[in-house]
């Protein structure tokens, strides 16, 4: 069954769009990311224009988050005072990206910039996922006690605060570092940042496992809303239909997604995770290298 | 402009030989929710005051969507990376065009009255001001041809105009899904020996309806507020459905 699709300018089969939410949803709950990293390319591959796959798929990151956040917040997993920490590092990111998009547009660079950051984050956050992750993996099976947490040069940062849910007395500025860069992100390759959030807050900030996603998934709601009205205002490039159809398979994904990631340890998850940001940037890395079948590509006004 | 040409022309030639009279399946391409691409039947009859000539009547029809802008890029490797380098603007090319002849190409009009009327696909794509270091322009002409050739939306049909006695013609143009809104302008050239003997041009309108103008129109015009009802439905159906699974399970 087809569905036609009123900015983007395409038909698309409507179970399609409702099994690519669906398993962008499951990700999200899972992980705590909000999939733009899976989804937007995905998009591209169906035939969407980058350009309304980008906003769309910011406007339904706010969906499934919201859905996941909603489980989080139950459980009192979320930590809401590093969230707004984090968050205003993002909107600053958010509206810094926004300019960086728009002059690379007019170079015509876009998409070689979006591919490029792509394969650079995925590939470095992977990399040191995987291996971190199977060594604690390792020590967990030999049963022998987790490192304890080391002081590092974050604790010698003034500006320092109390995060009770997290259990850190830590200076304000590598959090709003984070959000900053999470934003950038946010706005140039149309996720909402959580595969580079949710390490970081791991290994830089030292954040307990379990509050991590839930907190995440707070930042991530505020930062795609914000993306999703500057695209919508200034790109025309918000598909509703299209973010309704995926948002439909995305919150039902991310409830069973939720449901999953209790059971698992964080180790596995984290395993699972790293594997499966390797293999989407392997695969994005090989179209870079491979000499593509057509040389040419044509832009339109519309497209990126 | 075109129509007051085509005008002049036919009062200047009083004593014309054949027109065309046509009919189209339908002159409106309705693209609702469920719209799946369309086949539009162009039909038609010659009219004619005296007996028709000995050589045979060849019929092409030319169906071509909004003219748009574009930007052709040619990829090279670079650092070992595959870039887009070169670029060419293109001023205007059909977002849609279909050539449908009732000969093959050569035998059904001649290159000099391709030319004057801009009928087939290449003619139809104005290119001009390719910078300087592009020595190669054509190619990347011939690459938007390829490409949206590949993808259905340019279409060369030779022998698909079914012509009888010289009198009745018919020929069924496939429109893809993906369609840009738009006036499509259709003209039917009657051609004999390669020339044009007669002419005629109309329109067929391809518009949005119900939800789907009424979504694009607010996008548009409201921005702000298109923005806002999309976020509203993200977080309404993100927060129904957590509520909803509880249930369930509270069950």
């Amino acid at each position: 069954m087809q569905v036609y699709l009123p900015i983007a300018e395409v038909s698309l089969n409507i179970f399609i769009l409702l099994g690519l939410g669906g398993l962008v949803g499951v990700l999200s709950g899972m992980f705590g990311v909000g999939g733009g990293f899976l989804m937007t390319p995905l998009l591209f591959f169906i035939g969407v224009p980058p350009a309304v796959a980008v906003a769309t798929g910011a406007n339904q990151i706010v969906a499934s988050s919201v859905s996941g956040l909603m489980a989080h917040l139950r459980r009192k997993t979320v930590d809401l005072r590093m969230g707004t920490v984090l968050l205003v590092g993002g909107l600053i990111g958010a509206a810094l990206g926004v300019m960086l998009f728009n002059y690379l547009k007019s170079l015509g660079q876009v998409d070689l910039l979006v591919r490029l950051c792509y394969v650079f984050f995925l590939g470095i956050i992977g990399a040191l996922m995987f291996i971190e992750s199977v060594n604690a993996l390792r020590k967990s099976r030999s049963g022998a006690p987790p490192a304890r947490k080391k002081h590092n040069w974050i604790h010698a940062l003034p500006f320092k605060m109390r995060f009770r849910t997290s259990g850190l007395y830590i200076s304000v500025i590598p959090p709003i570092l984070v959000g900053v860069a999470v934003g950038v992100l946010a706005a140039v390759m149309g996720v909402g940042g959580g595969f580079i959030m949710v390490p970081a807050m791991i290994y830089l900030l030292n954040m307990p496992t379990k509050v991590v996603i839930g907190t995440s998934l707070f930042q991530i709601i505020f930062v795609t809303a914000f993306t999703t009205l500057l695209h919508a205002t200034t790109n025309y490039t918000v598909d509703v239909v299209l973010a309704v159809l995926l948002l439909i398979g995305g919150v039902v994904g991310a409830q069973l997604g939720t449901a999953l990631g209790t059971r698992l340890k964080a180790e596995q998850l984290r395993v699972l995770l790293a594997g499966l940001v390797l293999l989407v940037c392997g695969k994005l890395a090989l179209e870079l290298l491979i000499r593509p079948s057509e040389l040419y590509v044509i832009t339109t006004a519309g497209s990126l | 402009m075109r129509v007051l040409l085509l005008l002049l022309l036919i009062l200047a030639l009083p004593a014309r030989a054949e027109e065309v009279v046509l009919g189209l399946s339908q002159d409106t391409v309705s693209i609702s929710t469920n719209f799946e691409g369309s086949e539009i039947l162009i039909f038609g009859a010659i009219k004619r005051e005296t007996p028709a000539e000995a050589e045979p009547l060849q019929v092409v029809i030319a169906v071509a969507g909004p003219q748009r802008p574009l930007t052709v890029w040619r990829q090279d490797r670079k650092f070992g990376i595959w870039v887009n380098s070169d670029a060419v603007e293109v001023d205007a090319a059909p977002s849609f065009y279909v050539v449908a002849t009732s000969a093959p190409w050569k035998k059904a009009i001649s290159d000099t009255e391709d030319l004057r009327h801009q009928i087939s696909i290449p003619r139809a794509i104005r290119s001009v001001g390719a910078p300087m270091e592009v020595p190669d322009a054509q190619s990347f002409t011939e690459a938007v041809i390829r490409i949206r050739t590949a993808e259905g939306q340019y279409q060369l049909r030779e022998n698909t105009v079914n012509v009888r006695e010289q009198t009745l013609f018919d020929t069924s143009i496939q429109m893809p899904a993906n369609l840009t809104e738009g006036a499509y302008i259709t003209r039917i050239f009657l051609t004999r020996g390669g020339a044009v003997v007669s002419s005629y041009e109309t329109v067929i309108d391809v518009r949005k309806v119900g939800l789907e103008r009424w979504l694009y129109t607010l996008s548009r015009q409201q921005p702000l507020v298109y923005g806002l009802m999309s976020l509203f439905i993200a977080i309404a159906a993100g927060w129904g459905a957590s509520a909803t699974f509880r249930m369930l399970r509270a069950q």
